[in-house]
């Protein structure tokens, strides 16, 4: 085992993990319940952070806490970083061609079709009022 | 011809090399399951009305798995603990409640999964079960995967052996609850 890593390890009581243990379930708690506070107030900011900061605060805990990634070598973190760059390189890439209805050259028939279905059926809509 | 050990504790990397291999496992595993999220998200964030399909997913039952992952990584990394200590039995009496936990959350995923196609929600349903039974199945085989490993460990730490191994499994669990905790609200919580 890493010396290293052992002995910044061998520092944490089982209490330290348990006391981690009952943080992530407070959390997991408050990810079910902000939701339906969110669609009750409806304040749409309860809901995501509730739902998707609570998930990076509990992912934070686990690497940390857990995976002693914060005392491992540098380097791992590098690549672990690293790799959630390449992960957000492919969301930048994609993203466009998925979320857009037209680009450089291309064109989705179908959604312009669709949104403009969408603009007569408001338009005819509004005419009736 | 002489037989060789297997480079298991070189220190080149300034740690054991098994547990290099299983960090740098760990960020290939980013990548795979990086690129099914990241597609998910932004399909999700161009169609709206994926939300009416996701409504039918039950945010209970996903809760309550990912208890019981929370749960097993706290026995995982009590079982670390233990190794470091050198008591194989107590590592490994951990470890086979963490393997309790794996059975568990894929004992309740079969019940959920029997209950969503029964009623009509299959892969071919539409786009978003076809992500949601995508990105749960592979994590579904990280679980039954990690827990069969385990299992394998477990049996060699009883014995007092390979104790270093009680680390590696452990990275490796709480990286597939970490994938969970990401899961759980894309799929159970975002209608």
């Amino acid at each position: 085992m890493s010396e290293h890593a052992s002995t910044e390890h061998d520092g944490h009581s089982p209490s330290h993990y348990i006391r981690i243990w009952w943080i992530l379930v407070l959390l997991l708690i408050a990810s079910v319940v902000g939701p339906f506070i969110g669609e009750a107030t409806g304040i749409q900011a309860i809901t995501l952070f509730t739902a998707f900061g609570i998930a990076v605060i509990k992912a934070y805990l686990v690497v940390k806490n857990f995976m002693h990634l914060t005392v491992e070598r540098k380097y791992v973190m590098y690549f672990i970083v690293t790799s959630l760059v390449f992960m957000l390189l492919f969301f930048a890439g994609a993203a466009p061609d998925v979320m857009k209805a037209e680009g450089q050259g291309w064109v989705k028939p179908l959604w312009l079709e669709q949104a403009e279905e969408a603009a007569a059926g408001h338009g005819a809509e509004a005419g009736h009022h | 011809m002489s037989a060789r050990p297997i480079a298991n504790t070189r220190t080149a990397a300034g740690m054991p090399t098994g547990k290099l291999a299983v960090w740098w496992l760990i960020a290939s595993e980013i990548v795979i399951f990086g690129g099914v999220l990241g597609s998910y998200i932004m399909h999700r964030l161009a169609h709206d009305d994926w939300a009416v399909q996701a409504a039918y997913t039950n945010t209970w039952i996903g809760a309550f798995n990912t208890l019981v992952l929370l749960t097993s990584s706290l026995s995982a990394v009590l079982a670390h603990q233990a190794a470091e200590s050198g008591d194989g039995k107590k590592a490994a009496r951990l470890l086979y409640a963490t393997c309790a936990g794996a059975v568990t959350f894929m004992i309740v995923k079969a019940f959920e999964w029997t209950t969503e196609i029964t009623h009509g929600f299959t892969i071919t349903s539409s786009t978003f079960w076809s992500f949601y039974y995508t990105a749960a199945g592979i994590h579904a085989a990280h679980v039954l995967v990690g827990a069969i490993i385990m299992l394998i460990v477990a049996s060699a730490a009883k014995k007092g052996r390979d104790l270093h191994h009680v680390e590696l499994i452990g990275l490796y669990w709480h990286f597939v609850d970490v994938v969970w905790i990401f899961l759980f609200p894309l799929l159970y919580i975002a209608k």
